[in-house]
This record gives C-alpha cells, structure tokens and sequence, in this order.
C-alpha cells in the first residue's frame, strides 16, 4: 500500500517510491539519502506529534509533517 | 626539507571530522571565520619525516551542492585553494550516506583520502566492511579510524602525503553512468564546453555540465558572466528537463542524486559492506523513547534548561563578581595614582567602568559555552530542536531558536550576549536572523535591576507578579515580531527542518575546551577593542560640554563654605553638637548632588534627553528617564545609576538602598500610565552595546544597525501607545 510519510505510524516499516520535491527542500531531503528504493521506519514522533523521527541507511533524522508530505513510501501490511 | 602539502579536511555533520582535526592538529589549530559568514575556519599543522603538512578543516556538509553557505565555502576552498589532497571523514556506520559527500569530492577530481571513522561501533554492532576492496572501488585510499582516541591520524598523513607524490597536482575525475536519460545530454554538453574551454582553467568539464543538470545557482551564476555557451547549456538542461518529466515525472537533480546513491550502492554490494541492519534501532533510538517521549521529554528538557542556567548564572556569579571587584579596584588604584579631573574622569569612569561591566560577563560566556558545545557535542540540542521546533515554527522561526532564547532571558536572570552566540547552532539564514532580532527582547539581568526599583517605587506588593508579568510579556512579544519580520523584512519560505538526529556521543574534552575558548577569546579581544571605544564616547557624552565656569564656581564655593564650616565645628568645642554637624554633612551631599544633576543635565546627552522631551512625552517619559536610558545603552545597569544622578540623588547600591524608588513614587509625575510605558519601553527599546556588538559578529552591520534602530522604533510605537490608551482609559 503506498502512502506519503506523514501517514506512517510509529514501528511501520516502507519503502520510498518518490520523492516529489524539488528546490532546495527537495535537495535537502536527497542529500540525506530518502532517494527512491531506500527502506525507512518510523522511529517516533516528537511530543506535539510533529515533527516525525524516521530510521534509514543505519541513522536517524527528523523531518516536519508538511515536508514528510512529499515521500511517497509503499508499506509492509 | 620537502615542500609543504596542504590538506583540507572534509566530512559530514557528525562524521567526527572536527575531533580527527583536533586529534591530527592538537592544541595548534588556528582558529578564524570565513570571510563574510559566520563558519569557523580552523587551520593546523602536522609534521613528520621531514613532511610539513598544512591542514584546513572544512565546514561540514552533507553534500557539495550551493544551497547553504557551509557548502559554497566548501566548495570554493577545495577550488580556489586546490589542496593537494582532501581527507573525507566518513561515519562508517551509516556508510552509504555518508560516502554521498566522497563521491561527490571524486567527481571533482580532487585526490581523496578517505577516513572511515566510527569503526568501534561498526564493529560493536557487527558490521563488516572491507576497506581493501572499497579503496579499490573508489580508486582512493581507505584508511579506518576511531578519531575519538586518535586512531588512524598518522595513517591518514601517511597515506595523504603518499597521494600527493602520486598526483603532483593533477585532478582525475570519476566518472559513472547517470542513466541513459542524461547520459547522452552530460557527454554532449561536455563536448560543447571543452570546445569553447568554458570555465574549464576552475573546474572539469563533466563537473560543469552536472552541475547545470542539478540546477547550481552559484555555478550558472559563474556561467552566465563566463561566455554564451552559458545560455546554449542551460537550453538543453531545459530540454531534458522537460524530457524527464513526461517519461518519469522527476527532474534531472533527482536523478543525480538517485544514480549518485544507486552507484554508491552497486559499490558496497560488491561485498564491501556486509551484516547491516539498516533499520535496526540504535542504542539512541532507544535512549530517544525516554528522552522525546511525549511527557518525560519534555519534563527533562524544561529540567535541563533550569540546570544549565542555573550552573550558568549562579557558578558564574562568583567569577563574575570578583571580575566586577578587580575592575573596581583597578578603578579606586587609578583614582588614588591619577589626580582628580579630566584624565582621572575619563579613566575610571570612561574606560573601567564601561569595559569592565562587558569584560564582567566573560565567565559567564564561558561556563555557558562549555555547557553549550558540550550538549551540542553529545547530540542533545537536535533533539530540543526536535520537541520544540512544532511550537516555534508557529512564528516563523525553527526548534534551536529556544536556546537563544532562554539564554538571553526567557527565564529572567540571563544575559542577551550568550543567548546570541548560541543562536549559531541554527543552520537557517532567515529563522536565526529573527531569531538574533528578538532574544534581546527577553528580560536580562541587567534589565532586572531597573525592575526592581521600579517595582519597588510603584508596585511594592507585587514584585513576583509584576516580574511574572514582564516575562510572559518579553515572550509573547518577542515571538509575536520575529512572527512579524517573517512576514515582512525576512520573508521566504521556512528553511527545511530536514536534520540528523546524531548518536548520543560523549565529547571529548579537547573539542568542548578548543570551541569554548575560542568563543570567549573573540569575545574578549574583538568586542573588548569596541567596546572600550563606545565606552569612551558615552563617558564624553554625560560629561562634556562641562558647566560653565560660573555655575561650577557657585557650587564650588558653596561646598568650600559647608567643609569649612564642618571642619570649624570639629575643632570647635563639644558645644558644636552632632545633629548640626549631621545636618551639614547632608546639606553637603545634597549639594554635590546638585552639582552633578546639573553637570549632567548640561552635558551633551543631558541637552539630548532634554531636547528629546518633546518626542518622549508622546510615551510620558520625562527628561531624567530619557538621559538613563541613553546611559543605559552602555549596560542596563546603568540606567538605576543614571536615574540617580539625574534626580540628585546619591549614587547608591540598588539592592541596599531604596531611596531612589521612594523618590519617584512621590514623584507625580509618575501616573500608572507612564509607569506602564516606562516597563515597556525598558524591556524592548535596543540591546545594549555587548549585545550590540555580539549581534555584528554573529550577523553584519547592517543587520545589528537594524536591530538597534528596529527596536528603538518598536519600543517607542509600542510605549506611545500603552501611555496614550493609558491616559485615555484611566483619564
């Protein structure tokens, strides 16, 4: 099932299909690795459920809802 | 004696680039900024067999495009400068990424050295990389380290000064596959640019032409002025792009990047890497469900924030005041060597005064500093930035302007000057920029001081409450016009929050001890040589031009008449008695009082705060209040002392002696609206001169000229207002 970023709850696994992006939030989110076939998990949100923490690549990063928006992921069921 | 190799250092955030300089440099390193931008410039040396070897630790970044000025320094370093070799750090155990930035630096052709750090924990956590095949993939130099307790230094020198005899100065760059889609256009674009020799004397042609594909402001910008060819590329970037979104719906940059990965990925399969568990939680994540958790996170940070202030400022109030003694000392020792007048005036009050109530603040820079880069350093102050950054994006600025701000005030007691230097851990132009703006809103320590007395004059009651008040309005308003400058003066899209959450990782003491003492060492020779100039100036400004001969001599003989007469009764007989001899005392130092009211009032900033009534008035100030805060711009604390010169009053302790506060509460000229516009105008009306000068070094001069001129404009609108509604609603 594909759905964007945002979506995902906490311990759900995916995979990104695209990125749709561009300008410097879209480069930003490239340079970091969420480039599409990258596997990620949700690690947590932060106490006003936003921004999300998310795991891929063997590290961990943050990024806001509205920019989470933007990564399409395919999820495990 | 061979010749000297330059070697820049590059990494990744977090890679540990900054530790393996340190470790490679040791104590030597020179610290400075880029020009123009606020990005430390470290620079060092290492030498052994005979080889000098000069380092310049790169600022880090993710990547190598333009976006941040992080990158286009960079960039430019590794151009202009052409090191002889490049050492990239990299995080071993988030290899793929991390080799995102090597891939990039091999593109431009520039001979690498790679540095796998981090291989404690890659081995920790079982992961296996094999550094033999990935140097022969990368055709660079592999080198594995632990930068934290210096392994692999030698072996990086070693293997950058071998790639330096191997190159002599010649760049090779990688070259692989973007993609059948942009392959042809690269190949083709390249043809054109080595034809016409199209910037091709600063970089390779390949390079060029990718970097038109990513769309690289900086370089089109170089293209543009460099010759026509410029125009004819960026046609074909169009045509592609167009190209690549009907067939694929994405755009050539993120096709650069998807291949860049993709090719970073067909390399470490190659079993280099193996036994990763990409998503596997690290020890932090798990730390993280504690310390982000929806209630303990918070709880803790609120502890954290309380603690580190209060080591701050109640640590740093011991060293402090013995600062404030030592200056106090200096200024009596000068007192009692210079003979009283003009020299001895300017000295002590002029130059010890003014510089040792900045020079005061140094411990506390210090103490705060170290906390600060330390928490920085272990990885904590992303996660603030984390929790926070929902409430502050609210006004436009990001998760880190909460240090700032609460360093500056946001819990009354602070200093605006570390709030400021902390606002560098934002990475976001325009958010820190607000931010700088207004954490000087927040209630200081100095600031307190004029608080108290005036709470004391005209709300004896409430003092809680009244200070109560007054932080949760330095809050609100402060948050309220950094909302308003995004809106207007620093307006743009919030920069992306995009950002690691880095390992919890334990500092080393070397790098929290390198950072702090430069901070504090910027602190005291650049702001200490301005400083002590805008002190000189204030000094003249409240003593020239002096009172005219005559009135000072009708004060003079007067004061002569009561010593004579006291001294008359001392040697007089028990019949003087000791009411008459108090009350001459007293009529003495009403007098002197007198006198310096008047040489006050007569001085330049006295005819200024006079001449400035009309204006004031408007906000109900009279022209007492207009010299203190004139004075005041020197240091808050300043203004308790000028508000007594101006009512004749004694120069007294504000914490001992409340007569100052009886004084103006008699005083009826002070209605509660004026009051109320006088509190107002205090907190808001301009940051004062170590701020100031902090605000220029952190930004620019036109950004603090700003600051200073905004907020004087602001406090006024906003006093006129609460003293004209004031006036209406109370009649």
């Amino acid at each position: 099932m594909v759905m964007p970023l945002r979506k995902m709850k906490v311990n759900q696994r995916g995979r990104i299909m695209a990125v749709n992006a561009n300008g410097e939030l879209g480069r930003r989110i490239r340079d970091m690795g969420l480039v599409p076939g990258t596997d990620v998990m949700i690690v947590g949100r932060a106490p006003l459920r936003d921004p999300v923490a998310i795991r891929l690549k063997g590290f961990t990063m943050t990024l806001r809802n509205s920019e989470a928006d933007y990564i399409m992921v395919e999820t495990e069921n | 004696m061979s010749r000297v190799i330059t070697v820049a250092v590059a990494g990744q955030p977090n890679s540990g680039k900054s530790t393996m300089f340190n470790a490679i440099t040791g104590a030597a390193a020179r610290v400075g900024n880029y020009p123009g931008i606020t990005v430390e410039r470290l620079e060092g040396t290492y030498r052994f067999n005979n080889h000098h070897i000069k380092l310049i630790d790169l600022p880090g970044t993710y990547s190598l495009t333009s976006y941040s000025p992080e990158e286009i320094v960079a960039r430019n370093v590794i151009i202009d400068e052409r090191p002889d070799v490049v050492i990239n750090m990299v995080d071993a155990s988030s290899l793929e990424r991390s080799l995102y930035l090597a891939i990039q630096l091999l593109e431009m052709g520039v001979p690498t050295v790679i540095g796998l750090n981090m291989m404690d924990e890659v081995r920790r956590k079982g992961i296996r990389i094999d550094s033999q095949k990935l140097s022969e993939a990368l055709g660079a130099p592999v080198v594995e380290c632990v930068a934290r307790i210096g392994v692999g230094k030698h072996q990086l020198m070693e293997a950058a000064v071998q790639l330096s005899e191997r190159s002599k100065g010649t760049w090779k760059p990688l070259v692989f596959s973007y993609g059948h889609d942009l392959d042809p256009v690269i190949s083709e674009m390249v043809k054109k640019i080595e034809a016409s020799r199209f910037m091709t004397d600063r970089y390779p042609a390949r390079w060029i032409a990718v970097k038109y594909l990513e769309d690289d402001e900086s370089i089109i910008k170089q293209g543009d002025e460099a010759g026509p060819l410029s125009q004819e590329l960026k046609a074909m970037v169009q045509e592609v792009r167009r190209h690549t979104d009907k067939t694929l719906h994405t755009y050539p940059e993120a096709l650069i990047a998807d291949y860049r990965y993709g090719f970073i990925n067909s390399i470490l399969r190659r079993g280099i890497l193996t036994r990763t568990q990409d998503l596997r939680l690290d020890a932090s994540d798990q730390i993280d469900r504690v310390v982000t958790h929806r209630v303990m996170g918070p709880v803790l940070m609120l502890m954290v924030l309380w603690l580190m202030f209060y080591i701050t400022f109640h640590l740093g109030s011991y060293p402090q005041s013995l600062m404030e003694k030592g200056f106090g000392l200096l200024g009596s020792a000068i007192g009692y060597l210079v003979r009283p007048g003009m020299l001895q005036s300017l000295l002590v009050k002029g130059v010890v005064d003014g510089v040792g109530a900045v020079l005061s603040f140094t411990p506390l820079i210090l103490i705060m500093f170290a906390m600060l880069v330390f928490l920085e350093d272990l990885g904590y102050m992303a996660r603030i930035a984390y929790m926070l950054d929902r409430v502050f994006r609210v006004f436009g600025l990001h998760g880190a302007s909460a240090m700032p701000f609460i360093m500056s005030g946001g819990i009354p007691g602070g200093c605006a000057v570390p709030g400021v230097m902390c606002s560098r851990t934002l990475r976001s132009p325009r958010e820190r920029l607000a931010t700088i703006f207004t954490a000087p809103f927040m209630v200081c320590g100095a600031k307190t001081t004029a608080y108290i007395i005036l709470t004391a004059a005209f709300f004896p009651n409430y003092p809680s409450l009244v200070m109560l008040f007054l932080v949760i309005l330095a809050w609100a308003v402060a948050l309220v016009t950094a909302r308003l400058l995004r809106w207007t003066v620093i307006k743009g899209p919030s920069t992306p929050f995009v950002m690691e959450l880095p390992p919890y990782r334990l500092p080393t003491f070397r790098g929290v001890a390198i950072h702090t003492w430069d901070r504090v060492r910027q602190f005291v020779t650049k702001a200490g040589t301005l400083i002590f100039g805008i002190s000189v100036i204030m000094w003249a400004l409240m003593t020239f031009p002096q009172l005219p001969a005559e009135t000072a001599g009708r004060f003079d003989q007067e004061i002569q008449r009561i010593k004579e007469q006291v001294e008359t009764s001392d040697r007089g007989e028990k019949t003087a008695d000791e009411a008459s001899q108090q009350e001459l005392q007293a009529r003495l130092q009403e007098l002197e009082a007198r006198r310096n009211e008047a040489a006050l009032r007569h001085s330049i900033a006295g005819r200024i705060g006079s001449g400035l009534e009309p204006i004031s008035r408007l906000a109900g100030f009279p022209w007492q209040v207009n010299i203190a805060l004139i004075g005041a711009f020197a240091a808050k604390e300043v203004f308790v002392s000028t508000m007594a010169t101006a009512y004749s009053m004694n120069e007294t302790a504000p914490e001992e002696n409340f007569s100052l506060s009886q004084r103006l509460a008699s005083d009826p000229a002070y209605t509660l609206p004026v009051i109320l516009s006088l509190f107002v105008f205090i907190l808001f009306y301009a940051p004062c001169m170590a701020t100031l000068i902090t605000i220029v070094r952190e930004s620019s001069w036109s950004w603090a000229l700003f600051v200073l001129l905004g907020s004087i404009g602001f406090a006024y609108a906003l006093s006129v207002c609460v003293y004209q509604a004031g006036t209406l609603l109370l009649g």
